[in-house]
Parts: C-alpha cells; structure tokens; sequence
C-alpha cells in the first residue's frame, strides 16, 4: 500500500482516443517504457500548447489524470479525461489529442493507494471523479471482496461507462442521478455504514467535486468512523483560498521574508537561509510547526496535522503547507498603527496578508 | 520471448512472490496476540480481530519499524509496542497518542490472507492478484470423511529441495530404511503426468509386496488379522507452487486396489505445503491423514507421531544437503530419470517466475567442470 511520489517522465504514444460519454474522452497511452499502474495511481502529462491557436496561451501545463484502467504490465494506460467549462486549458489540449501523438509522461504515480484487508470497502464517485475509483472497484471485485461502487452525477449522459459498470458490478454498484430525482443523500450513505456491524472496518475512497467531499467528511466525523478509514483523492492543495503573495515577519531574526504565490513559507525561509526542521512537506507529519505571533489576514492552514479546534485557535501552523490570504472584498485585518508608518497609509491598505512568527 | 524451455536447474531456487503460501496453522494465530512469521521473505506479523478474521500486517510499525508481532492485539486493532501506535485490519493507522490527528498516510502493508484447510494462507505479492480459487485443494485436511493431524518443521533449506524430495520417493528406500523404505520403490516404473498449468502427478504402484512396517501397522488397525503381501500405491499430486499432497496406502495383494477397488486396503494422504520462509530455510507444514477408523484419537497420535520420525530423517538429509550445496559452490545439480517429477515442478516455477518479470538463477554452468573431468 505504498505511496509512489518520485517522477519518472518518458514519453508515450496516444494509442487511442473517443468520445465515451457527452464531453467526456477516453485517452489510451502507451508508455515507451511500461509500468504495471495499481488502482488509485495517475499519471503527469506535459501537454504543449496547441500550435495552431493560442499564440499568446500558456506554455507547457503539466496536469494529474487518474489511470483508470492498465493493461498488458502497463502498456496501455487507459485515461478519462471530462472537458471542463473552466479549464485553464489541460482538458481542452487532452482532448485535442490524436492517434499517433506523442507527449510526456510520468510512470505511473500513487497517492491515493487501495489497501488490503477492510472487511468492506464503500467507493464513491462523482462525476468524472469515477476515473479515481474504477480500478479500484475492479480489483476489489477480482478479489472477491465485499464493496459498493456509489456513483453520483448530474446527468446520465455525461457518465462514461455506466454500461460497463453495470455489467461488472451487478447489484454492488449504486448509481445516483440529479435530472433523474435520484441524488445521493450523503446521511443516509454514511448512516448505513455506521450502523452495520463491521463499521469500524469499512473503508470509504471518494472522489468528487469538493462539496460532496466536504459533506461526506462531516457525516463521516459525526458518525464517530476513524478518520483514517476515509479516504480521498483531491488532485492538488486543497486551500480555502488560490495562493497569494504574503510576508513573514520574524522578530527572533530580525528578518522579513516574502513568500510568492508559487511557493511554500518553508521554502522561502530555506532560500533565506533560515534553518527549518522539516519532513513530509505535505502537511502531515507536524515537524515544521511555527508558533503564530500575529497575523494580518486570514490563515489558510491546509495542513491534516492539526485539528479543527487547533486550527481555529490559529496558534501554530504548519509551514510546508499553510498560507495567509487577504480574501476578495476584506481587508487586511487587523489594520496595523504603525505610527512611524508611511503618512499615504489612508490610500488603500496593503493587500498583502501579513504573518509574525516564533520559529522553533 | 524464446519459447524453448529454459534450464531449471538452480541450486538455490527463488520463489514466486504471486502465490498463496501457508503462513501458520489456524491454531496458531490468535485474538489474544500476535504471531510474527516470515513468508517469502516477507515479515507478517499475523493476528484475528474479535470476529476472528485472521489479519496479516507487515512486521514493522510505519513510523521507526518496530517489529509488529512484538505488540497488543486490542480488540480490532494491532498496538505497536514501542509508542503504541495503532493499526486496524487494513493497515491503517488509526491512533497517534502524542498528537491530536493521524498522518492520513500512516499505513503499513497489510496482506491478503484465506482460511482454508485449517491453514492461513498468506499472498506476499500483487494484492490485486490474489484470487482464492488459487489456494491449493487440501480438502482431506478438514473433509468429515478423513481424520489425522500434523506438525511444523522448520527446515534449514531452501524449499525447493524439499519439493524434490517429496517428488520422488526412491529415497525412502535409503532414508527411511525402517520404517517405509523397501527395495522395490526403485524397481517398480512410475508415470508422470501434467494436469493444466499448475499440477503435475506422479504415480507409482508396487504389486504383491511385503509391506514395510509403517504399512504393515496400519493395514491391522483395519484388519487385525491379516498377515499377508500387499498392492502397494504412492500417488504425488503437486499443485503450483509448494503443496504435495500425496495418497498412499496398500491392499491385500490381487484384491484390485490399482483397478480402482481399495475397499482392502487402507489409505492416507500426506499433506505437505512449504513456505519459503528466506532462500535457504523453509516453513515445512504437513499432517498425515486416513480415511478408516475416524475416530481413533490413538491412532491418529500414533500416525502423527511415526511421520514425525520419518520426517525427521528427511530434515536431517536435507539440512545436510543444503550446507553440501553451499560448501560446493561451483558444482552444478544434474538429474537422474527419477527426477522427471521434480523437474516438472521446477517448470512450472520457472514460468511463474517468469509471469512476475523474474529472471531465475539459470544455475551453475556445467561447462565449468567439463575440461577437468574429461581431461
């Protein structure tokens, strides 16, 4: 059940590529050089922009899509790939995909890896988040082990596979349509695994659109399930706020750092040359904690170290992670009266969050 | 991929990974604590939650390694003994005492595992491989209609020598001279066949013999006062990629046993399953069961016990054999025409190695001793 975060890119041919449900394609890889993709694995792509259009676009974007099937030790990596209204521009190049295109690729990555032994495994997909969760369902059915597919989206035509599914999955698979009056309700899913009697020993994966996440998360906490028996797979930071630009104030140094919006606070102290213990760099293991001395702003903790009480207190966070966001529409808060401060201080205030810390 | 079969004559023979081995006798692991075993090189450390799933967790705590099968069994969850961290039957982590959350990454392996066969079978490899209908058939081991019991050697070989041995039993003749071994084992032809991909038989029958004293026991625990010669049969049916399940027995001479008619006779399987426990030593499980006289608990004790005898001058010869072959590393194994059974084992190993992008120790290349022997 190991985790799989080293990137290996190579290249791989585009071997296939079709519409399988209303803006939504199937893209089929093969890798140069194959690796086995387990369940819950994804892949990197650098995809170039489009020669013909968008002459001022974006360069190369690397963008995460799930495998959602891998055949032959890895020589066909099977993608799904949903054409988003709001792309920034990754699923509209994945669809521009032909036969016979060549781009690259990483081996096969995990972090978001199916384990062994639950005595029941609940899978819940929404929307294109089914592509998490596929290959998961597939091996817990060749392993014969009890599960349940739960699958919710708005429409059946933008659902890809569902024939497939139902022949597959038979009565285990649980399909829950908004036009069709059949949305999911979230109580009742956890509920039912709360009440059975291997409740403690259910593991549930999910992936989906945030707020079905969040929903699942409360009635998970509420239920009094482990925490840890919920998992999920999110693609990238999950702040409350996009990345901002926002100093760090350091009086035991002496010192004030800005941290740019595509960095972390750890990474531009280590740039400074501030010395930070640090380990995971993923918000998890606790080692990188910070007292707060004041903040100007609001912390975006990010961080699955602390708790949520610990989080509101706000008196430690977590350096790897965490940020200070001046939200749309808000000042920075609180004002700070600097007496000595610039006489234009009645222009607008600044926008930048400001963070005053004690390091360890 | 040359389809022309490959030499299969390694010395030290690896084991496949993607496959059900025996890791403990279902006695053996337990809701009260942990039982730390090694399969294919792989520690476990084994336990049952309270409703008595047998569970088998990497032996090594996500955090500083701690070996696992030192800890607590508390109720569903595994305690590591050395900052009590907590595990369920997935390998989750599922209690940090020192902090108020839980690395949602913090896990270890957990393995495959069925019950079956008064056995917890263990998959080290590819979870998503593990397919139960792949469990080798020992049905005799809990079937009604047979009775016996068995025990555990730890051999200090590699496994596959164990499965030669247990392939032919021309041995016996020399190994077991007191008890089950006689002249016409070596005499009497055998044939082997290949049933799929995974079983191979051997079959050897011996007509109108003395029995050996083994035998000639248990045929008067049936029929107290016969004192006559005997048909006597071995039958190896080897399932991929350790179980050797052997039916043997012997008759009343020219009463039709090798046409199918053993009502005189009587009959036992040897069941044998060998887990790899590292390249040179071996988990030998193995139990003697009979299929007359049920409800004999001396007899069943008495059987055990005469097949731990045997079996112990097999361990002897095998340990033995084992530090032969590493004193001599440059000599390589050759065969013998008695050997075709444990070849088409090394086969079938070889290709499931090969299933899991494997390349087998070809072995030692005879060439090397040829100039000096034909000098």
């Amino acid at each position: 059940m190991a985790t799989q975060s080293t990137l290996v890119w190579g290249t791989a041919e585009v071997v296939e590529a079709e519409q399988v449900a209303e803006g939504v394609r199937r893209v089929v890889l093969a890798p140069e050089r194959p690796t086995p993709a387990r369940p819950g694995t994804h892949v990197d792509l650098r995809l170039a922009p489009p020669a013909t259009d968008e002459p001022d676009g974006p360069r190369t974007l690397t963008r995460s899509y799930s495998v959602v099937r891998s055949d032959d030790g890895g020589r066909r990596l099977t993608l799904t790939v949903q054409l988003s209204p709001t792309s920034r521009g990754g699923s509209r190049r994945m669809h521009a995909l032909r036969v016979g295109d060549r781009l690259p690729v990483t081996a096969p990555l995990q972090n978001f890896p199916l384990g062994v032994g639950a005595a029941r495994y609940v899978l819940l997909a929404g929307g294109i988040g089914l592509t998490a969760v596929l290959a998961m369902a597939e091996a817990l059915r060749s392993r014969g082990a009890d599960y349940r597919l739960v699958v919710v989206g708005r429409s059946r035509s933008v659902l890809p596979y569902l024939e497939e599914l139902r022949q597959r999955h038979g009565d285990r698979l649980a399909l829950h349509v908004d036009d069709e009056g059949g949305a999911l309700a979230v109580e009742r899913l956890v509920g039912e695994i709360a009440a059975a009697d291997v409740a403690r020993r259910t593991e549930l994966y999910m992936c989906g659109p945030i707020g079905l996440m969040e929903a699942v998360r409360r009635c998970w906490g509420e239920a009094g399930l482990p925490p840890t028996h919920l998992r999920f797979e999110t693609f990238g930071n999950s702040g409350s706020w996009a990345a901002q630009e926002f100093v760090l104030r350091l009086p035991g140094h002496g010192r004030e750092v800005v941290v740019p919006p595509d960095a972390t606070a750890l990474e531009a102290l280590e740039e400074a040359g501030i010395p930070v213990m640090a380990d995971c760099r993923r918000g998890e293991c606790g080692l990188c904690l910070a007292r707060v001395l004041d903040v100007q702003g609001r912390v975006d903790h990010r961080d699955v170290f602390l708790d949520d009480t610990q989080k509101a207190a706000s008196e430690r966070l977590c350096l790897c992670v965490s940020r200070v966001a001046v939200p749309p529409g808000t000042d920075t808060l609180p004002a700070d009266p600097d007496p000595a401060s610039d006489p234009a201080a009645d222009t607008a205030p600044e926008r930048r969050g400001v963070l005053t810390l004690e390091l360890p | 991929m040359s389809s022309a079969p490959r030499q299969v004559t390694a010395k030290v023979f690896d084991f496949p990974r993607d496959a059900w081995y025996v890791a403990a006798w279902d006695h053996e692991v337990s809701p009260r604590e942990p039982l730390g075993r090694t399969v294919a090189d792989v520690p476990l450390a084994l336990w049952r939650t309270t409703d008595g799933t047998a569970v088998a967790l990497a032996d090594a705590c996500w955090h500083r390694l701690a070996p696992l099968s030192m800890g607590k069994v508390l109720g569903d969850e595994l305690q590591c003994p050395y900052h009590g961290l907590r595990y369920s039957s997935s390998g989750r982590c599922t209690l940090m005492p020192a902090q108020k959350t839980v690395n949602p990454s913090a896990a270890v392996p957990s393995y495959p595992v069925v019950e079956r066969h008064r056995y917890v079978w263990v998959w080290p490899g590819d979870p998503d491989l593990a397919d139960s209908d792949l469990v080798p058939d020992m049905h005799q081991m809990d079937d009604p209609g047979w009775a016996g019991d068995g025990l555990t050697i730890a051999a200090g070989c590699n496994y596959q020598l164990v499965l030669d041995n247990l392939m032919d039993l021309t041995h016996e003749e020399f190994v077991h001279s007191g008890s089950i071994g006689q002249a016409e084992l070596s005499e009497s032809e055998f044939e082997i066949s290949r049933d799929g991909e995974r079983r191979v038989s051997v079959t050897r029958w011996m007509r109108d013999i003395d029995p050996p004293p083994f035998w000639r026991k248990n045929l008067r625990d049936r029929f107290p006062d016969f004192d006559g010669r005997v048909d006597r049969w071995q039958i190896i049916h080897y399932e991929a990629p350790s179980t050797i399940c052997i039916d043997v027995g012997v008759a009343k001479a020219g009463t039709g046993a090798p046409e199918g008619d053993r009502s005189q006779g009587v009959n036992g399987y040897v069941m044998n399953t060998i887990t790899p426990e590292s390249a040179r030593s071996s988990h030998y499980f193995w139990a003697f069961m009979r299929n007359y006289r049920l409800d004999s608990q001396l007899i069943t004790t008495q059987l055990r016990s005469g097949v731990q005898g045997v079996f112990a001058e097999d361990e002897e010869m095998l340990v033995a054999q084992q530090r032969a072959i590493d004193a001599n590393p440059d000599h390589a194994f050759y065969s013998l025409n008695v050997d075709g059974g444990g070849m088409w084992v090394r086969r079938i190993l070889d290709e499931m190695l090969r299933a899991e992008g494997r390349e087998p120790d070809a072995g030692t290349p005879r060439d090397h001793l040829r100039p000096v022997a034909s000098r």
